[in-house]
């Protein structure tokens, strides 16, 4: 039977022990072919890095990430270091408590904003790309020199009309509320803006993550301030003053000022942000104003909210988690004729986030059952069903070895690139008049996470792309 | 004649041409296929048959993205667990995306290989496309 095929190129041994201890990895599959089978996060086509063998994915750029994690392990740091004290000794103790768990909370959510795949769309194969030029009509005929006119394609969704476009990078119509990140070089899908904060697109898979980041962020801010001015204040009375006050606790002055600084604009933030959940909106539909009904053209509306600021709240943030489309940690098909099965390691499941790393033993024999199926035509080459069987439960945590040398590396790209916060410079139609329709919170000056650095790089967050 | 042909076969069989069946937007972002019968397609197999399949696949998917107390209950707990609760458990589309996937080989084993088709499931070419392989109809002896 075809199991049976498989297994023999299998090394009887590594077979034995499918535990928890990574494979060699440069695992012959065959003979005359020594070369190490690759994963498909090598080849990845988009801008982006990967750590821990695939399990992390991070945008090119790391943005300000590490600034951004080091305001908040720092402010956090001085409060329970210099503030919890006094105040646990004069008020109660529920408080480290409460900004023990407001702090766990952003910073997990941070890094799985951070480290998740936003919901990148793989690229077309090339048998995909040609069908679909194939379908475009093309008058022309011969077009190679220069390059046809964007393609688009008309969808009813909901009775409104929705544009599809084409992508020329990925070679595909996008869906609905897709969108290519330049920095990134990927489709992504929802997608909602590339945040620099965080380093990494939000798009569908991690919007909810970055929703309860910002929200849990401006939670903590919110309550380290009032905790410190409390503190302040308790410590200036009986006639001391201020000046004394701060004297005696000049780390909760510096905390006032990061806090201070940056309470309003994150604030502002998940305001806007829950006005967006609220609507069934991507920051990308608000700034071009796809469903406000702008030109005139009053039936417009969004085709996709459910029409109940519950319903969507819902099914933004607490919907079914899609999978990751990009197999991560599957490995490369061997190169002939393999287009007609593509290689199918691990269930989508397993291969993807750090979350679900722990899927690898659950999907072992799902996989070695359906690998049969979709390994190559050809029978020697054998690349991915020796790994899927072999793979491992792969560890949950990063392996701290790999990431320094890798971030460092990252770090220092930190350059002009970044200086605006552009998610998708070709859309930029509404060039940098920006208006809100209808927004719980202030206008423009709320999204300015300018504001929160103590240098002025005047750094308009979301729509200076838009110029 | 068309000789019948296994999975094993098929490997040694060389690719005609591969047709593909497009995601349909009609309903929304929801993941979901076109049932048109594709020209290409009907020399092979009967058009009741393959449209068929595809309703019970759009099923399935829609099963996995719908709405519901379970999805609801799924999401709210991950909330207040600050999401670490994807480490342990499989999430909900993950197990219908097992169901799918078993369905797919399923009726490549029973419909689609005897007839020299092959199905690939959407989810390796990331849900775009239902890649549909249709391999050249020699006389190859079954076993």
């Amino acid at each position: 039977m075809m199991k049976n095929r498989e297994y023999q190129q299998i090394d009887p041994q590594a077979l034995a022990t499918p535990t928890p201890t990574p494979p060699p990895r440069p695992l012959p599959e065959h003979e005359l072919k020594p070369k190490r089978a690759r994963r498909k996060w090598e080849v990845f086509p988009g801008k982006n890095r990967f750590y821990c063998d695939g399990r992390i994915i991070v945008a090119r750029q790391s943005g300000v990430l590490p600034l951004t994690l080091g305001l908040i392990l720092l402010t956090s740091g001085l409060f329970f270091v210099f503030d919890c004290p006094f105040l646990v000794k004069h008020l109660t103790s529920c408080i480290p408590a409460i900004g023990g768990v407001l702090f766990v909370f952003v910073v997990i959510s941070l890094f799985q904003t951070s480290f998740t795949d936003p919901g990148i769309l793989p690229r077309a194969t090339p048998e995909e790309a040609a069908d679909i030029e194939k379908q475009i009509d093309n008058p022309t005929g011969s077009s190679s020199s220069y390059r046809p006119p964007p393609r688009t394609k008309e969808v009813i969704i909901n009775q409104q009309v929705v544009k599809l476009k084409y992508c020329f990078t990925c070679k595909i119509f996008r869906p609905p509320r897709t969108s290519h990140c330049s920095l990134c070089d990927n489709c992504v899908e929802r997608f909602d803006h590339h945040c620099p904060w965080v380093g990494n697109c939000v798009g569908k898979r991690n919007y909810r993550f970055f929703y309860t980041f910002v929200v849990s962020l401006s939670f903590l801010t919110a309550f380290i301030f009032g905790c410190v001015t409390t503190h302040l204040a308790l410590r200036s009375q009986g006639g001391n003053g201020l000046v004394f006050a701060l004297q005696a606790s000049p780390a909760s002055a510096l905390e006032l000022v990061v806090c201070f600084f940056s309470v309003w604009s994150i604030l502002g933030l998940s305001g806007f942000h829950t006005y967006l959940v609220a609507a069934n909106l991507t920051t990308n539909e608000d700034i071009k104003g796809s469903w406000s009904g702008k030109s005139g053209n009053e039936d417009v509306g969004n085709p996709y909210s459910y029409n109940s600021m519950i319903k969507n709240c819902c099914s933004v943030l607490c919907g079914p988690m899609p999978p990751s489309l990009i197999d991560r940690r599957g490995f490369v098909p061997s190169d002939d004729s393999v287009q007609t099965s593509p290689v199918e390691v691990e269930l989508p499941a397993a291969k993807n986030d750090i979350n679900m790393c722990t899927h690898g033993t659950k999907g072992l024999l799902e996989t070695a059952s359906r690998s049969p199926l979709l390994t190559s035509s050809c029978p020697q080459a054998k690349p991915q069903a020796a790994p899927a069987v072999l793979e491992p439960l792969p560890e949950v945590t990063p392996s701290p070895a790999l990431e320094p040398a890798k971030t460092t590396a990252g770090r220092q790209s930190t350059s002009t690139p970044h200086k605006h916060h552009s998610h998708h410079r070709s859309k930029g139609k509404q060039a940098s008049h920006h208006t809100h329709k209808t927004s719980n919170s202030s206008p423009r000056p709320h999204h300015s996470h300018s504001s929160r650095r103590k240098d002025s790089k005047n750094r308009d967050p979301k729509f200076s792309s838009l110029r | 004649m068309a000789e019948t042909h296994s999975l094993q076969d098929l490997r040694q069989a060389a690719v005609a041409s591969k047709v593909f069946v497009q995601r349909d937007y009609a309903s929304g972002t929801i993941c979901k296929f076109q049932t048109k019968f594709p020209a290409e397609l009907e020399s092979r197999i009967d058009k009741q048959q393959f449209e068929e399949t595809m309703q019970t696949l759009n099923n399935l998917y829609a099963e996995a993205e719908k709405l519901g107390g379970r999805s609801y209950l799924e999401g709210c707990l991950a909330c207040l667990t600050a999401y670490t609760i994807f480490l342990c458990m499989e999430t909900h589309y993950e197990k219908v995306l097992k169901k799918i996937a078993k369905y797919i080989q399923e009726q490549n084993e029973k419909i689609f290989a005897p007839l020299g088709l092959l199905l690939t499931d959407p989810i390796e070419r990331g849900l775009r496309v239902v890649e549909i392989t249709i391999f050249e109809d020699r006389s190859i002896g079954s076993r």
